[in-house]
């Protein structure tokens, strides 16, 4: 048995595979910008990990807007991967989040296999970027736009790449769009993945009925929010029981009790994602929440209760 | 520039008429910094629905750390706001964006706003005059009724207003840009904020004569540049979008894609 004083902080550090986490509070990709956007409201070198916006060889300019559209309990958009490419997010970027002390896990998407090897490659040796996170769900532009996340067998061409390049960790964020995750899950692991986030955003759409049109210029969009939060709950539960590798939580985590229900399902640690948008100080109050829930239940270390679900 | 995330008391609802209402807020924080046309992202209802801030601009500053806010119902999250009441608290981020710059040192100003979009002129207008420059406002609304209580406060600051509504209930009877060829020559700077026809139209009177500012409104999430929602064309560029809440809400005439 465990002897601690219950005045101490709890043990809040997770391992992602060879990666050491003070806590398990990480963002979103794609919602937290390249980090500097939220440093005026927020202590960055207080979260987990920051994992920057998706990264692509090239810039890519994005979707024709609309881009985003609130729904019920959650929001689409269609952004369209838009980012700054590698070169100026290494030049422009990097220097700033180096700085932060924080762990940085750049997100990367590509078009091709070839691309992701090669984002993996040029980042192999860059310091401060703690680990990679791969983004399968962008389109296979020579399989006609089918995802890589959606092909078990294209998913893991793409991780076995990564992997043979990286000079980090490797995690791989899954796509909810999927007939059985933990089929996809299983591929991926045994691809090399050292582990996985999930889930992506589902794909949804909304109608503007006065217009007859849809209400997204790419009439598509990926839901996120505390809509999606049971369904990725489920997912992250099956998958945490499916593989042995860590799992990363996300899906519309806005408090710590949403984020503890991950982490009782089986979860290492967390991703807030849209709730940034809404609450730009979430991550810390989640970080907060956690450390006071520990404590209320005499748990010396976030690691007892990774998986703690009864039945 | 600072921002802050804060709950801020709210101290006075005023029901302008229509569906128009202005909210008198305490504060300091963004009081102290706010400057014309930069806006703050409110917490419209208490739960997750509906579950994104919306963006206003702020509309007016009053001593003691004061900002006021004025919105129309448009949707949900407006309806909700209306409903609030005096001593509850709302939670602001801001204040975010890039502000109006100021006019050069000589020649006139002039100020049009349309509907809501009048909102950051009142603003401007305040700082103006605490620079010693009276612009010329020129307002225009649907009806009357959406009128009366913002022209009495730009009579108060001190500034000459000209009316125009779309019923004819008060003053010209027609466009706000109906008012413009009437203009003196010897404006040299305009401000706008409005519906986009009128800013288009303002902007196509202004050409190259006139330096010309637009205030843009969009959907967006975060108003911090983090979602990329609020994506915007970039004149003569098929591969770039401005976001308003990082490069705007102002925007040089110019740099805007007018329809």
């Amino acid at each position: 048995m465990t002897i601690y004083n219950r005045a101490d902080s709890p043990d809040l550090s997770v391992h992602i595979g060879a990666l050491r986490l003070a806590n398990p509070v990480m963002t979103a990709s794609g919602t937290f910008g390249y980090g500097a956007e939220f440093a005026g409201l927020l202590d960055l070198s207080s979260l987990g990990a920051i994992i920057v916006k998706g990264i692509s060889l090239a810039p890519r300019a994005g979707n024709p807007p609309p881009r985003i559209v609130e729904t019920a309990c959650g929001m689409l958009n269609a952004i369209g991967l838009e980012n700054v490419g590698l070169e100026r997010f290494l030049k422009e970027k990097m220097p700033y989040l180096r700085q932060c002390g924080t762990p940085v896990v750049v997100n990367i998407l590509g078009d091709s296999v070839d691309e992701y090897a090669l984002l993996a490659t040029r980042l192999a040796g860059v310091e401060g970027v703690a680990a990679l996170e791969v983004n399968i769900s962008c389109p296979n532009v020579r399989m006609g736009g089918v995802a890589f996340g959606a092909e078990p067998q294209m998913a893991a061409a793409v991780v076995r790449a990564v992997k043979e390049q990286a000079g980090q960790p490797v995690i791989v964020k899954l796509s909810p769009n999927v007939t059985d995750i933990a089929l996809m899950a299983r591929a991926v692991e045994d691809a090399g993945a050292d582990a996985l986030s999930l889930i992506n955003t589902l794909i949804g759409m909304a109608i503007d009925i006065h217009t007859r049109r849809p209400k997204l210029a790419n009439r598509t969009g990926g839901l996120s929010g505390p809509a999606i939060k049971p369904i990725a709950l489920r997912m992250v539960w099956q998958v945490a029981q499916a593989v042995s590798i860590p799992v990363i939580g996300i899906g519309g985590i806005a408090t710590a009790e949403d984020a503890l229900e991950f982490i009782l399902a089986g979860a290492s640690a967390v991703q807030v994602g849209t709730a940034n948008f809404y609450n730009p100080r979430a991550t810390q109050e989640v970080l907060d929440g956690i450390s006071a829930y520990l404590r209320q239940h005499h748990e010396p270390s976030l690691q007892a209760i990774i998986g703690g679900l009864h039945g | 520039m600072p921002e802050f995330q804060t709950n801020c008391t709210v101290v006075q609802v005023e029901h302008l008429g229509a569906d128009i209402f202005r909210l008198t807020l305490e504060a300091p924080d963004i009081a102290e910094v706010v400057r014309p046309a930069q806006f703050v992202m409110v917490s419209c209802g208490t739960d997750q629905d509906p579950l994104l801030r919306r963006p206003f601009s702020v509309h007016g500053k009053q001593a003691g750390g004061r900002i006021q806010l004025l919105f129309k119902i448009v949707g949900r999250g407006t309806a909700l706001l209306a409903q609030t009441r005096v001593g509850q608290d709302l939670s602001l981020v801001g204040p975010l964006g890039r502000a109006f710059r100021p006019p050069p040192p000589t020649g006139e100003v002039c100020l049009v706003g349309g509907g809501l979009g009048i909102a950051p002129l009142f603003f401007l207008a305040q700082r103006l005059l605490e620079q010693g420059r009276i612009p010329l406002v020129l307002l225009g609304a649907g009806s009357a009724v959406e009128l009366r209580q913002l022209r009495q406060d730009f009579h108060e600051l001190g500034c000459p207003v000209h009316l125009s509504t779309v019923d004819g209930s008060l003053g010209h009877h027609g466009l706000v840009t109906e008012l413009l060829p009437a203009l003196s020559d010897k404006v040299g700077k305009l401000y706008t904020c409005g519906p986009v026809p009128m800013m288009a139209a303002v902007a196509r009177f202004c050409g190259d004569r006139i330096a010309c500012e637009v205030s843009l409104e969009t959907h967006m999430a975060c108003g911090l540049g983090a979602c990329l929602g609020c994506a915007i064309p970039v004149p003569g560029r098929s591969d770039a979008y401005w976001h308003v809440c990082k490069h705007g809400p102002v925007f040089d005439a110019a740099e805007v894609v007018w329809p």
